[in-house]
């Protein structure tokens, strides 16, 4: 089995969860997609904390994260595919 | 693995089994927590439960703490009840409906009388119920006697990973054997909700949750100044990496693994429609939501944590397990079960399941939580608005 450094619950998700201590700059790193049991890369751009979300693909303003393979929320400022994505790019579609 | 058929419980007057053996001194109202916290030092093997509430409520709000004050009462972990309030009537309302249970339950009213010699004539009351449940003893139940309720806490992306869907992968296992099961955190639900009300067994249970969920959701939008930001999600979920509250409800949604809920519960009602899940309308706070859980009349609670939630509950154990590996080794002695192997790999959603299971039923023999040996007993009434 290859290393996972990230989880990403389904197929259609355009993020993926970090599952050791941090992913650093440049890391190519080992992703493990749980709805099938299939696995991926992706090339970190930025260091990225244990449980925090890498983006899986280019997304711009207006886009919405899938995660679960639902709707989590929507992009606020643009994202690179390796990016980290959180409460400064992201935000509620709810509240 | 071969899950085990029964557990070591204490069999109650009205059919019911207790995890633990507990004797309360129950105050009604905030004003009686001093007599109550004096007869429970007075008075070895009991414990009083403190709380801010109880005068002048109205409406919804006091039929709510009635039934809080009374569901505790008469949860199965308990062995007998002592109630006390300023004045009488409310008492009495209190003893009345835990007294048909069939379990020892006195009330005392301490207008008149004052603390004092309120305390003297308690103390010999409780002095006389703990030393009548001190001789129960622990006999077979059947493993469908467990109502177990679940609640998340400072949750991170790991617990919609790992934690949260260990606790699903356990209700898989013991809901065919014929448990009873709760899951609450309406607000929590958030972003999640038209999925979750699809898991409603029949169209007025979904009608019930959305309804439900409507009323809660209305409610926060009327009340917010902002974008509940550090409410919801909290700081503790940000720095775990959860993003939003739809993020959050997903995650949250994992409890309940591959299960449909029967009924949608008030808070603190006791469900009256056979072994099965429930959902309960409750707020996503830990200790209020559990209070309210136990006073629905659970009796063992599985609470998955991210980022270390520390909370317990005076009669309802509380299971505590993450799948965080900092938290598991940087807050160790509050995880009662650690899957954090669940990330790296090494451990997969069925073991973590059955790791679960066997922690429940030790606990539910009598071995302490971490919760209980560190003396947490967060008791905490949800209020609905001010009272008059």
């Amino acid at each position: 089995m290859a290393k996972t450094d990230i989880i990403i619950h389904d197929k259609k998700d355009n993020v993926g969860v970090i599952v050791i201590e941090k992913i650093t700059k440049g890391q190519d790193c080992g992703c493990w997609i749980m709805e099938d049991d299939s696995s991926s890369k992706v090339k970190s751009e930025a260091e990225i904390p244990l449980g925090h979300k890498i983006a899986l693909q280019d997304l711009k303003e207006g886009d919405t994260i899938i995660k679960y393979g639902h709707d989590i929320g929507k992009v606020v400022k643009a994202i690179k595919k390796g990016d980290h994505v959180h409460v400064h790019n992201v935000k509620t579609k709810k509240w | 693995m071969q899950i085990p058929k029964s557990f070591l419980g204490f069999k109650r007057e009205n059919g019911r089994a207790g995890t633990r053996n507990h004797v309360i001194i129950l105050p009604v109202d905030d004003i009686s927590n001093a007599c109550a916290e004096a007869v429970a030092n007075n008075i070895k093997g009991t414990i009083a439960l403190p709380h801010s509430y109880g005068r002048l409520q109205f409406g919804a709000d006091l039929e709510l703490h009635f039934r809080t004050m009374i569901g505790t009462g008469r949860n199965p972990n308990v062995a007998a009840v002592i109630v006390i309030g300023i004045e009488p009537k409310w008492t009495k309302r209190i003893v009345d409906a835990i007294a048909k249970t069939g379990k020892p339950v006195e009330g005392f009213s301490i207008e008149g009388v004052g603390d004092i010699d309120t305390i003297a004539k308690v103390s010999k009351k409780a002095q006389e119920f703990s030393m009548w449940a001190s001789e129960k003893q622990r006999e077979e139940c059947p493993i469908s006697d467990l109502w177990i309720s679940v609640k998340c806490g400072e949750s991170d992306t790991t617990s919609g990973l790992a934690s949260n869907p260990t606790v699903g992968n356990l209700m898989d296992k013991l809901e065919p054997l014929g448990v009873h099961l709760c899951f609450g955190e309406t607000s929590e639900l958030t972003g999640a909700e038209t999925v979750c009300a699809k898991r409603g067994k029949t169209k007025e249970a979904q009608d019930k949750f959305m309804k439900t969920w409507s009323s809660y959701n209305d409610f926060i939008l009327k009340e917010a100044t902002n974008d509940l930001s550090e409410s919801q999600p909290t700081a503790g979920n940000i720095a775990g990496g959860l993003t939003t509250i739809e993020e959050k409800a997903f995650g949250n949604f994992q409890k309940i693994g591959s299960r449909k809920f029967i009924d949608v519960l008030e808070p603190a009602e006791e469900p009256t429609k056979g072994k099965g899940l429930y959902f309960m309308d409750t707020s996503s706070a830990a200790a209020e939501c559990v209070t309210l859980q136990a006073a629905g009349g659970f009796n063992i609670h599985l609470f998955p944590t991210g980022q270390g939630n520390i909370i317990g509950n005076p009669i309802e154990p509380v299971i505590k397990l993450t799948a965080n590996p900092l938290t598991a080794k940087t807050m160790s002695e509050h995880i009662d079960v650690d899957v954090s192997k669940i990330l790296s790999r090494e451990m997969n959603l069925d073991q973590a399941g059955d790791e679960l299971i066997k922690s429940t039923i030790k606990v539910a023999n009598g071995r302490l939580t971490c919760a209980e040996a560190l003396g947490h007993k967060e008791f905490v009434m949800t209020k609905l608005y001010r009272s008059a």
